[in-house]
């Protein structure tokens, strides 16, 4: 079976984020990137599934420039076969969807996943971009799945539970947790990475959808009021009398 | 033209972040010179359906397939598109919830529409350019994103637009057929299962919320998170490491890599206030911070604040929140 993992590259979960002075561009310098949290899900899953069917391969996908490729690495450290990067900036969800899709149909994938969202963006759109663009179903998000030939079977959250939905393959899902636990590189993963395969590709004729025209920080707290530990119940009587949300 | 809102329905009421997503709707709708009609989903009910005329609409679809009640990704995305034909819909709003996110990206495919997610604040219509404000960094920053596109897709995060009350008359209901076909429905759920929900409240649609972290030092503790939620009516929810370690299911991490919420009160028991979680929660209208540690970094983030012991405030908390009746 053929696995297809997207996997975006993103600020760290520590950084504090800042922009250029013109507040059009996230401020790169002196950010560590790393592959996005949800997608390690993905990934992790992939080849867990990979390893059990004895067969198959997971390749890696990611659409950005080359400054990606040490996570791209990454992702081939912890497991991936081999890797694709599409050089173009992902300006727009719609934009890396359809890169992803023109791949996906390209190598005849039965199996794509990715993140939820990216902890960037938080778009949450390509997965279903994806899927409808190929004509196959979109499971998403995901907190389980699992694979008995080309049948799969996933948990999908809805707010306040879970449907558990069958697909056969080809077919997207968006992966999260308690998926399982995302694995980290080796040394010999490392070692064998280096001289796993990776492809440059170009992008594929596109038109974005959206602009980003502007960054901005949220407001900042006014300051906090402390109430002494000793007359804990004021706090009850600021909230209802002061603050007016109780 | 017209705006399309989607409404989910549960048990036959509309949810709360509907009613907002109507008013939200209503409201393009009213900047651009037309009216909005909304499109149900889910157990609905007509009576209710009708009262979403208090949220500015002025016409209600609603389909009877019976499979509908149950989220069904490529049913729910054929239902949509096809009233957002009749409609001839220029704008579609729909929740930022996991049925929001999931039929949202794969409608703006089929309509060759531009989509915005987790969109906190009416869009500006100005020169041409229509421009909406979203969450973006995982709460970190928000971004101003233009939609190019003709057709235009919304979907508005929750609990960051005041629904309307009493903006109009009863909408009209209409029945309304998607000639839904068994292909549709192909990713229908084999089971659904729902959580139990400490009071009935559940986090993503909670205006309060109550928190704890590692400062609570043991699941057998929870019950006192549990009290004051009770009293309050308030969701329970934890930070990263407590649902790591199992004290509390995955589904109530709240942060960066959690969910994200934006309730009106967000009270924090014993949870020092990282980076990642601070970024899960910092659209919260109104934070109240209770540490034993008054140098814990989530004190910089908070409205109030308590330097004491969990154990010690949280009690005096919830009898004073019963005293108010």
């Amino acid at each position: 079976m053929k696995f297809l993992v997207c996997i975006s590259n993103v600020p760290d979960t520590t950084t504090k984020i800042t922009f250029t002075p013109d507040n059009k561009e996230f401020n790169k310098a002196g950010v560590q990137f790393v592959i996005n949290p949800w997608d390690e899900y993905a990934l992790t899953r992939a080849i867990e599934l990979k390893e059990a069917q004895g067969s198959g391969t997971v390749t890696v996908i990611n659409v950005g420039e080359a400054d990606t490729e040490p996570n791209i690495r990454k992702a081939l450290a912890i497991g991936a076969d081999d890797a694709i990067r599409v050089n173009a900036k992902p300006t727009d969800a719609f934009f890396v969807a359809e890169q992803i899709a023109a791949i996906a149909k390209e190598g005849a994938y039965d199996v794509i996943l990715m993140g939820r969202e990216s902890i960037d963006y938080n778009g949450s759109q390509v997965h279903g971009m994806v899927g409808e663009l190929l004509g196959i179903p979109t499971v998403a998000p995901a907190m389980k799945l699992d694979m008995s030939g080309n049948t799969a079977t996933l948990e999908r959250e809805i707010e306040g539970g879970k449907e558990i939905v069958e697909v056969t393959t080809p077919f997207v899902a968006s992966c999260q947790q308690p998926m399982c636990e995302p694995r980290i590189p080796n040394m010999r993963g490392i070692m064998t990475a280096r001289t796993k395969p990776l492809k440059v590709v170009q992008p594929v004729g596109s038109d974005a959808r959206t602009e980003v025209a502007e960054y901005a920080l949220p407001p900042k707290k006014q300051g906090v009021k402390l109430i002494p530990a000793e007359n804990a119940g004021e706090l009850i009587k600021l909230l209802r009398n002061e603050a007016k949300v109780i | 033209m017209s705006v399309l809102v989607v409404v989910e329905c549960d048990n036959g009421e509309v949810k709360k972040s509907s009613l907002e997503v109507a008013s939200y709707g209503s409201q393009v709708a009213q900047l651009l010179g037309t009216t909005a009609t909304a499109i149900a989903v889910g157990v609905a009910s007509e009576a209710n359906l009708g009262q979403l005329g208090e949220q500015g609409i002025s016409k209600v679809l609603y389909d009877a397939e019976p499979r509908l009640k149950d989220f069904v990704n490529g049913a729910y995305t054929k239902l949509i598109a096809a009233a957002a034909e009749k409609e001839q819909s220029q704008v579609i709003v729909l929740a930022n919830s996991n049925i929001g996110a999931a039929v949202g990206s794969r409608l703006s495919v089929r309509l060759k529409a531009s989509l915005a997610t987790n969109v906190v604040e009416l869009p500006k219509v100005e020169g041409g350019k229509f421009t909406v404000r979203r969450g973006a960094y995982s709460g970190k920053a928000l971004s101003d994103v233009v939609l190019t596109s003709d057709r235009k897709i919304i979907a508005v995060k929750k609990n960051s637009i005041e629904a309307l009350h009493n903006a109009g008359q009863a909408a009209t209901v209409e029945q309304f057929s998607a000639q839904l076909t068994d292909t549709d429905f192909a990713d229908a759920p084999k089971q659904v299962i729902m959580q139990e929900q400490a009071g009935g409240v559940l986090l993503p649609e909670a205006d309060k919320v109550v928190s704890g972290g590692r400062g609570m030092k043991g699941p057998e503790n929870w019950y006192l998170i549990e009290d004051l939620a009770k009293a309050l009516h308030a969701a329970t929810a934890c930070s990263k490491p407590v649902s790591d370690v199992d004290w509390r299911p995955h589904h109530e991490h709240v942060g960066q890599t959690g969910i994200t919420v934006s309730p009106n009160l967000y009270i924090a028991c014993g949870i020092s206030g990282a980076i990642q979680h601070l970024a899960g929660v910092n659209s919260s209208k109104v934070i109240v911070v209770i540490n034993k540690d008054p140098e814990a970094p989530f004190f910089k983030a908070a409205d109030y604040g308590i330097v004491g012991d969990v154990f010690d405030v949280l009690p005096k908390l919830t009898q004073a929140v019963k005293e108010l009746g």
